[in-house]
């Protein structure tokens, strides 16, 4: 049984849509944001996110039980990150163009081991019905929320935490913003840059196998469309800060659910054009939000991002 | 004897001063070209496959016969302009990965005035195309560069972002305004007059002209970067923007121009495409030349003239997958795993330049 809410739907699924669609963008971009924190630009997530839904759904595949899947993700996301980190240890090594690397690495694996798994059908992450209180179908579909963007959500919280008043956050801000202070100090900036890469590798990882076993919730070639390199310019967005990291992937997703939503009440003329409104909203937001001679606010210091 | 010990160094030392560091820039790439390979050949032994055959069936298909080399040579074009895209503001110490986006907008742009300039003789109507391309191309990736120095936006991010804009709005007008209704499967704009297709070059093989204009470009570029003082001024502004300020070099002029010229090269490739191959603008624009050309040119250490072989070898490469993956039964990705490995390597081998001793003049003086 359907109502008719007639307009009202497309507010509605943008809601929705939003909070289905901005999942990936989260972890990716709290992931991105502890990497960039340490210091380090790992522009290689897009690669980990698709790696991470197929690695993801693969074993959801193989042991039925799709949070086997989404800790495999997890790992195998903490294994391009760990990569990552190590090879831009060595000098005259550039993070940047390593990032690309990877990221075409990434895809290459993920499309290499991924074909088997296209066909077969694996289970879904279970979602939370946080519309029970209604009986509009609607909204019941548009609070149907899955336990990962909870999860992803209490973490940004944390992380938020960690870097304000733990002495691991205060250790990875110190590496992040110079260097020399951190070697002063005693600290290892190599090692804290390869761990924090590692641990937003694997957020990244699980960004994926959110994508393949919930929303769209299927594996194949083209399961990412460049989420994982939007989540890193979020990041510059959100100024380095998780809390608003969550606020900014909210907002994306909602752009992304932009073309569905319309599309479901029948706007189909310029689908294209709604499809593109998440990358045309993050190049204004980084157009809007950076500047040509200061460096950002709250940017690392390390950060080979801004020069 | 003693006069031949004490006047040699000096003569020896220029030539060697000159020469160590060109023979570093051969070697080191070659040598991580090689290693790359040698790890995928690990790859594909661990998978149970052969890396033997692997290579064989490339060279077989890539590089044996005037049947191979045509379908490799044949693929080389938009390599090289796709890597001229990444090298020419790479010189600027800016890291552009967009190509693939001016590649799609260059080619609709060519097929559209193509179709407008359909009563024009074939010489007008092809500089039309390839000017409308060019104009494009170079507006859509110079303005990557106009972004950074005006705005300060980070260019990589910048120029990928504007990609995926880029292949949305190819997409919406190829099926709105410029859809021939004719390509029902397909949507396409209208075939290209026959007399604006572009033809095989009269070499005995069938490989279009578009090799050839891609060879030019790169030459052309090479001069540009190595041999004026243009080059010379964009060279030392990637080496160190502010001092290039400091000394009163128009960094953001050059910023704009040479991003603005990689564009352009990126343009004509789909002009090429659309003009050689597909005989009108579709989705058969998108298959990825963008992203081989930043390998290409990463490969090539963005010197224009070294996009030349390493762009034969990459689509030597391609040409020979399908063959690949028939004969030992791999997935289409395999070539995308091995261009993965081997752009790793190149880019760890970054760290060896200056840290191996035979590459340094005092290693022979001494042994003098």
């Amino acid at each position: 049984m359907s109502t008719d809410i007639g307009m009202w739907g497309v507010p509605l699924a943008i809601l929705g849509g939003a909070i289905r669609v901005s999942t990936p963008f989260l972890f990716v971009s709290i992931g991105e944001c502890l990497t960039e924190r340490s210091g380090r630009i790992n522009l290689g997530l897009e690669g980990t996110l698709v790696f991470g839904a197929m690695s993801g759904y693969a074993i959801a595949f193989e042991t039925g039980s799709p949070w086997a899947g989404v800790l495999a993700a997890a790992l195998a996301g903490a294994v391009f990150g760990l990569f990552h980190g190590w090879i831009c240890k060595f000098k005259g090594v550039n993070d940047v163009a390593i990032g690309i690397a990877l990221m075409l690495l990434g895809m290459g694996l993920a499309f290499f081991f991924g074909k088997p798994y296209i066909q077969p059908v694996a289970p879904d992450l279970p979602a939370i019905p946080l519309g029970w209180w209604s009986d509009i179908p609607q909204v019941q579909a548009a609070l149907q929320v899955n336990a990962l963007f909870i999860i992803g959500a209490a973490l940004a919280v944390a992380m938020a935490w960690m870097f304000r008043s733990t002495k691991i956050g205060l250790t990875i801000r110190v590496v992040g913003d110079s260097t020399d202070a951190a070697r002063a100090i005693g600290l290892n900036p190599n090692t804290v840059r390869l761990l924090s890469t590692a641990a937003g590798g694997a957020l990244a990882g699980v960004g994926g196998a959110y994508l393949s076993l919930y929303y769209p919730g299927s594996w194949n070639e083209g399961v990412s469309s460049g989420q994982g390199l939007m989540a890193v310019a979020l990041v510059i967005f959100a100024r380095w800060n998780p809390i608003y990291c969550f606020w900014a992937a909210l907002l994306f997703g909602g752009a992304g659910a932009l073309g569905p939503a319309l599309q479901s009440v029948g706007v189909t003329s310029g689908y294209y054009l709604f499809f593109a409104a998440p990358y045309v909203l993050t190049l204004a937001l980084l157009i809007f939000t950076s500047s040509p001679d200061k460096a950002m606010d709250g940017a690392p210091g390390e950060l080979s991002l801004n020069k | 004897m003693a006069d031949v010990t004490t006047a040699q160094p000096t003569r020896h030392g220029v030539a060697l001063a000159k020469w160590l560091p060109r023979l570093e820039a051969v070697v080191i790439p070659l040598g991580a070209l090689i290693a790359g390979l040698a790890v995928f050949s690990v790859f594909l032994a661990v998978l149970g496959k052969s890396p033997v055959d692997f290579y064989a069936l490339i060279y077989k298909a890539g590089f044996s016969s005037a049947f191979s080399w045509q379908n490799t040579l044949s693929r080389v074009s938009p390599l090289l302009f796709a890597g001229l895209c990444v090298a020419l503001p790479a010189r600027l110490g800016l890291v552009v990965i967009g190509g693939e986006g001016a590649i799609a907008l260059g080619g609709l742009a060519a097929a559209v005035a193509g179709l407008a300039f359909a009563w024009a003789p074939s010489f007008l109507g092809f500089i039309a195309m390839g000017v409308a391309a060019m104009i494009i191309g170079g507006a859509w990736i110079g303005a990557v560069g106009w972004l950074r120095i005006r705005r300060g936006v980070n260019e990589t991010i910048a120029s990928l972002l504007m990609a995926y804009i880029a292949i949305a709005l190819m997409n919406h007008w190829v099926e709105g305004l410029f859809r021939d209704p004719a390509s029902l499967n397909k949507p396409s704009t209208a075939p290209l007059p026959e007399h604006l297709r572009i033809g095989d070059m009269p070499v005995g093989i069938d490989v279009h002209w578009g090799f050839f204009f891609g060879l030019l470009a790169c030459l052309l570029a090479w001069i540009l970067t190595d041999r004026t003082t243009t080059g010379f001024a964009a060279r030392i502004a990637g080496d160190n923007i502010r001092a290039a300020e400091v000394q009163g070099l128009p960094v953001g002029r050059l910023v704009i121009g040479f991003t603005a010229l990689g564009g352009a090269a990126a343009g004509l490739a789909g002009f090429f495409e659309v003009a050689a191959i597909h005989g009108s603008a579709n989705g058969s624009l998108i298959v990825g030349y963008g992203y081989t050309g930043i390998l290409v040119a990463f490969l090539a250490r963005h010197n224009p003239l070294a996009i030349i072989p390493v762009a034969i070898l990459l689509a030597g490469f391609e040409a020979s997958s399908g063959l690949v993956q028939r004969r030992m039964d791999l997935p289409d990705a395999t070539i995308l795993v091995m261009e993965g490995i081997v752009f790793v390597t190149i880019l760890l081998s970054e760290t060896l330049y200056g840290r191996i001793a035979i590459f340094k003049p005092g290693f022979w003086r001494a042994d003098a």
